[in-house]
């Protein structure tokens, strides 16, 4: 099959207005005196889908966990939607973190679990159950609603878990190699699922990986990063249109696209391995 | 499968049981050994029956003591815990003197116990509360504080209050801790009970199943000792399997040490 013909990007590229995340000069030194992050600039755009790519150890959960407030900055500045975190939750700025492992409360019911934003929120109950159903239509879990989480493969508690993130309508998905723990066709599919979601909802995400595979197929900017100390290196753009299937996976394209990446993160490697 | 291997876990230990005792009664029998020193199983079995009243009786009575210091231990225990899990200065400063109380042995301290409290049933409620008390405090300050860290800034980033974090997130990971707990500490607050009554001797006015095995003692009713040595195993294994069947009714849906394997 040939590449898929060109649809509209839902972005437009480089509107100031549309920052909703902007990262500058944000720089982190633990207190154990590891440099993680060299002072970084990052503008995250509405709509964006953003991956992380980089050797381990680079920075890569550290520059997410700060934009997801879980760190603070060592120095420098992020804004959300042009604020302080304060705002964030607020209508139309609301952010939710994915994290690598399901993270699911064994003793509740997916249902349970993916309700509990819902609940600490102090939802109605009728409103949080629809809005439950809804999510876990979603990710196609509708059937395992009062299933324990021990009871579900480990994709299936992942989606549970995306389920969780979706069901307070967020804007901006934080996703912290989600899919990192399972097999390759298990992933492929829920990077397939979460892409179109992410078109559908006209989400902004921002997503770590390992994989290039990943970045090529999902992002619409992958930002390459370099370890010790870590950094932006460089930034790629995969100008491939939406929606992406199967088709885009085998193209030409595709494998330019990991060829280069490739290249940048030997080139990454290299570069943090040195200053060893 | 599943209905085989309960019947086996029934079975097995019965079965050993039968031997041992068959063995037992075969050995006395063909030894000719006097009852004054070993009495036959058949024997011990006659005279919890002859003695039946007086047995069971002083059997109430040290389960009441086990029973109000396990109350005790259990509601104390816990709400210390929680003291703890408030704050690292709290339990940095107290946690030491829970271990004393793990430390310091019963019979040691059970005559000034005695003496300082009102009544002798005070005093064996306290030492037997003292001895049952530490497992639930450790257990369950390790349970408050085993939170799965992913959890915890998934609560903390919607905003969860220290409540909604106590309730729905600390309290159900302390959950298979504490039962643990329970179990140890139900065990020990029938030994704690029983180490008192000793301490307290013949004096002792409530009449416990040790009270009893002192008068058998020194009487020479051999059997009767071991029949009321029987009703104290007796009671802490069934205190004990309660323990489990509550455990497994709080966790069996969920927690790992309550599910059945699967075929
Ligand atoms: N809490 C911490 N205290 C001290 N150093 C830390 C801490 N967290 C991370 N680091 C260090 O910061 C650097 C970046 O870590 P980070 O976890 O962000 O890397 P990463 O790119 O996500 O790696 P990976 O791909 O292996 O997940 C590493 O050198 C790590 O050892
Ligand atoms: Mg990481």
């Amino acid at each position: 099959m040939a590449a898929p013909h060109p649809a509209p990007l839902p972005v437009k590229h480089g509107e100031r207005e549309n920052t909703v995340i902007e990262v500058s000069g944000a720089e982190k030194v633990f207190a154990n005196g590891t440099r993680a992050l060299e002072p970084i600039d990052l503008g995250i755009r509405q709509g964006e889908f953003i991956t992380l790519l980089g050797p381990s150890g680079c920075g890569k959960s550290t520059l997410l966990k700060m934009i997801a407030n879980l760190l603070e900055p060592s120095s420098g500045d992020i804004r959300w939607w042009g604020k302080g975190f304060d705002h964030v939750g607020e209508d139309g700025k609301k952010l939710v973190f994915v994290f690598q492992d399901a993270t699911l409360m064994p003793w509740a019911s997916v249902r349970g679990n993916v309700r509990l934003p819902l609940d600490l929120a102090g939802a109605e109950r009728k409103l949080a159950d629809a809005r439950v159903d809804q999510a876990l239509a979603l990710v196609g879990l509708s059937k395992f609603d009062l299933s324990y989480p021990r009871q579900l493969s480990g994709g299936m508690q992942m989606r549970a878990s995306i389920a969780r993130a979706l069901v307070t309508e967020p804007n901006v998905l934080l996703m912290d190699e989600p899919f990192g723990a399972l097999d390759e066709i298990t992933r492929n599919k829920l990077d397939q699922d979460l892409l179109d979601l992410w078109y559908e909802k006209k989400l902004t995400v921002v997503f770590v990986t390992h994989s290039i595979y990943e970045a090529v197929f999902l992002s619409t900017r992958v930002v390459v990063m370099a370890a010790r100390p870590g950094r932006i290196m460089r930034e790629v753009k995969i100008d491939a249109p939406y929606p992406r299937n199967e088709a885009f996976r085998v193209s030409q394209e595709f494998a330019m696209y990991a060829r280069d990446l490739q290249l940048l993160l030997a080139e990454a490697s290299a570069a943090g391995a040195v200053e060893d | 499968m599943s209905l085989d291997s309960k019947f086996m876990a029934f079975a097995m230990p019965v079965g050993v049981g039968v031997i041992l005792l068959s063995l037992w009664e075969f050995l006395v029998w063909f030894y000719q050994v006097p009852k004054f020193l070993v009495p036959a199983p058949s024997l011990v079995a006659t005279t919890l029956v002859q003695d039946w009243w007086l047995l069971f009786s002083s059997l109430w009575v040290t389960l009441k003591v086990t029973f109000f210091a396990f109350f005790l231990s259990v509601v104390i225990g816990t709400l210390v815990a929680f003291l703890f899990v408030q704050s690292r200065v709290v339990e940095m400063s107290f946690f030491p003197y829970a271990v004393l109380l793990q430390v310091t042995p019963i019979v040691a301290i059970a005559p000034l116990i005695i003496i300082w409290a009102k009544d002798t049933n005070t005093a064996l409620v306290i030492c037997a509360t003292l001895v049952g008390l530490f497992p639930i405090i450790s257990n369950t300050v390790l349970g408050l504080r085993s939170v799965n860290p992913g959890l915890l800034n998934l609560f903390k980033m919607n905003k969860a209050t220290r409540f909604q974090q106590l309730v729905r997130l600390r309290i159900p990971s302390a959950a298979p801790y504490f039962f643990g707990g329970l179990r140890i500490s139900s065990g020990l607050s029938l030994i704690g009970a029983v180490v008192a009554e000793f301490v307290a001797g013949t004096g002792g006015s409530g009449a416990g199943l040790a009270y009893q095995i002192l008068q058998a003692g020194f009487q020479l009713n051999i059997p009767r000792l071991f029949a009321a040595l029987f009703l104290i195993t007796i009671t802490g294994v069934l205190l004990f399997l309660l323990m489990v069947a509550l455990s497994r009714l709080a966790l069996g849906g969920w927690h790992e040490s309550e599910l059945v394997p699967e075929a």
